[in-house]
């Protein structure tokens, strides 16, 4: 609503509300668009008391972050291990190398047997690189991770590291050696390749021991923001529906975040625009934090309050009654 | 509007504790073991993870705290991961192995072992007999690095089966070279190619029976067959038997991928990856045996006799630990 004589004024402000409006449906557009591609990961999994667990698959690049932190792990090991005998052996005034060579070469091929297979079989059912990253394995079909499966996924990775691994070192001498080392490459891309073209980001051994890389990092129980909102009898900190309607479950998730871990500035900033898009001006030495937090518990109850109605308003475009806006 | 009547507010109160209580003792069993665990904290447990179960669900539909949410998640995963989790001990494991999988395993795999030996077994025959023929064939199948050819003297090839003075460095690193001259390599990547069919560790195990084969019908020429057959066979019993193994698993999969039956192929898939799983530790194992036997046993031991009467003993001890026909007690594995 314009009036005459601010009406040139108005008609800027239109432009500008219209750009931001543009731009926070695009926005919104890219939002729903990753919730979905998340969505994609969650494998639910219902236990034997009915409930549903709602487990988030590993993506490949975590997957193949801890592995190669793993593969590093590894080469410090058989660094370390090596080093060691060799100083043992020295101080001993032995000069006995070729024991020393033999003795590392079996701690070698145990390292390389048998580290992922003692890590996955124990209680976190994960390597230490798998821990760094919150993953672990589990059972595809949601039962005991059995001792087989975890050998049978691990003697797989024979074929899909170690064999790539050595046709790269391998030497082309000739012309057709050269072509079999390309088959061969190719060939074992294939296996190396397979977990990014499948949905469960299955690798070969998955596949064949029935098992599923899970993202389940320990999360900690924080304390609940209402819980220390200010006074509530303070008329400054009451919002009306009207006001509590112009945002959804998203911004109010937003605004958890915010307050769990933002800076003063961004917190400042955020109470700015709040104030802002529900019209309320602020008050002489008024507190932005507790403004935040005395918001977040309001909206919080009006959104919750009408979630038991049946009523998800997910986000501050969502007015209800979908098809007619 | 008083947030202290907020209905998850209120929830989120009168369940923490329990939460918490739960949440450490996840915590203290994924850091130590089931042992670490009180018996009040033992009977505690059912009870504790089936109400953080419960409150999932409720809080699902009644907060919108993400972090409670988030927190809830998490903690019935690792309950539930823990609580259905197998409760077996890493010792109990392996004696069950030994005594029980692995026998059962191996006994339940007849048919794939025998193929697996077929094609060893075929290709080495064939080849010795290719080379008994006409020498030639030899060197289709192997490359000049080796002394040990059809061109070399009786003399030297003789000399290669016995070793005059052992030292200790000598078997610790013959070994070491065994463990991974190639045995291991073979037998996990005739396990790991199974899944194509079978059919690149059919040719895997062909492959080696005929390098087998020929490098045997160099010896017999000779008039070094007895001789011989006593150097291969102290380990070669254990060896040969651990790459046939590995080469059944190789065909269990393969067999499950092609013939899934009335089961989805995954599932099938699945069902004997875990199953041909027992075979191949067992086959590593074996070839752990193997390398003992020859880094040690045939530098050690320089009589043919006693090379044979090794070599029996094992392949009766196998064949009895695996295929004697025992009583199935029903244990809670």
């Amino acid at each position: 609503m314009a009036r005459a004589g601010t009406k040139r004024k108005a008609k800027a402000d239109a432009a500008i509300s219209g750009d931001t409006r543009r731009e926070a449906i695009r926005r919104r557009e890219l939002r729903l668009k990753e919730e979905a591609r998340q969505a994609r990961r969650v494998r639910p999994l219902v236990t034997p008391e009915g409930a549903a667990l709602n487990l988030k698959i590993a993506t490949a690049s975590e997957r193949a972050g801890a592995f190669l932190l793993d593969f590093a792990l590894q080469i410090m090991m058989i660094i370390a291990s090596v080093w060691l005998i060799a100083l043992a052996f020295s101080s001993m005034g032995f000069e006995g190398w070729m024991v020393a060579g033999s003795v590392s070469a079996v701690i070698v091929f145990l390292l390389r047997n048998f580290y992922f297979i003692f890590f996955e079989i124990g209680r976190k059912a994960a390597t230490p690189g798998k821990r760094a990253l919150g993953l672990r394995v589990a059972a595809r079909n949601g039962g005991r991770l059995t001792a087989n499966a975890v050998l049978a996924r691990n003697f797989m990775r024979e074929l899909e590291v170690f064999l790539p691994l050595s046709l790269l070192l391998m030497t082309a001498e000739d012309q057709v050696s050269a072509w079999i080392r390309l088959l061969g490459v190719a060939w074992a891309g294939v296996f190396v390749l397979f977990p990014l073209f499948n949905r469960d980001k299955l690798r070969v051994g998955d596949l064949i021991a029935g098992t599923i890389v899970i993202h389940a990092p320990r999360t900690k129980l924080k304390q609940d923001i209402t819980s220390v909102a200010p006074a509530r009898k303070d008329p400054a900190y009451q919002f009306t529906d009207t006001e509590l309607d112009a945002y959804g479950i998203h911004e109010l998730h937003v605004l958890e975040d915010v307050l769990r871990q933002s800076t003063k500035e961004i917190k400042a900033r955020v109470a700015e625009r709040i104030r802002d898009k529900i019209g309320r001006k602020t008050r002489e030495g008024e507190d932005d934090v507790a403004f935040l937090e005395a918001y977040y518990a309001a909206l919080r109850a009006r959104l919750e309050q009408r979630m038991l109605f049946g009523e998800r308003k997910t986000d501050k475009f969502d007015t209800g009654n979908r098809g007619e806006d | 509007m008083n947030d202290r009547v907020m209905k998850s507010y209120r929830f989120r109160e009168e369940r923490q504790d329990d939460w918490a209580r739960l949440d450490k003792i996840v915590t203290r069993a994924e850091k130590r073991s089931v042992r670490a665990l009180s018996d009040e904290d033992m009977t505690a447990l059912p009870r504790l993870y089936r109400q953080a179960v419960s409150s999932l669900s409720v809080a699902r539909s009644i907060s919108l705290d993400q972090n409670v949410l988030a927190y809830l998640e998490t903690l019935c995963a690792r309950a539930y991961f823990f609580v259905y989790g197998t409760r077996v001990s890493i010792g109990r494991r392996i004696a069950q192995y030994f005594r029980r999988d692995w026998p059962a395993s191996v006994s339940a795999a007849l048919w794939p072992t025998i193929l697996a030996a077929l094609c060893l077994f075929g290709g080495a025959a064939l080849a010795f007999f290719l080379c008994m023929q006409d020498m030639e064939w030899y060197w289709t199948f192997h490359q000049g690095f080796d002394s040990r050819n059809p061109e070399a003297s009786v003399e030297s090839l003789r000399a290669t089966l016995y070793t005059d003075n052992t030292d200790i460095a000598d078997m610790l690193a013959a070994f070491a070279a065994q463990l991974f001259s190639h045995n291991s390599g073979i037998a996990i990547f005739a396990f790991a190619l199974g899944f194509c069919f079978g059919m690149p560790t059919a040719i895997l195990l062909i492959y080696n029976g005929v390098y087998l084969g020929s490098f045997y019908a160099v010896f017999w020429d000779k008039g070094l067959g007895y001789e011989l057959t006593g150097w291969l066979f102290i380990h070669g019993v254990t060896e040969l038997f651990a790459i046939v193994l590995a080469g059944a698993a190789g065909f269990m999969i393969g067999g499950a991928v092609a013939f899934p039956g009335t089961k989805s192929r995954m599932q099938s898939m699945r069902d004997a990856g875990n199953e041909a799983a027992l075979v191949i530790i067992g086959a590593v194992l074996m070839l752990f045996i193997a390398a003992l036997l020859e880094g040690f046993g045939r530098q050690l031991i320089n009589a043919d006799s006693t090379r044979y009467i090794i070599a029996i003993t094992t392949l009766i001890f196998w064949l009895a630990y695996f295929y004697w026909p025992r009583r199935h007690r029903e244990e809670a594995g």
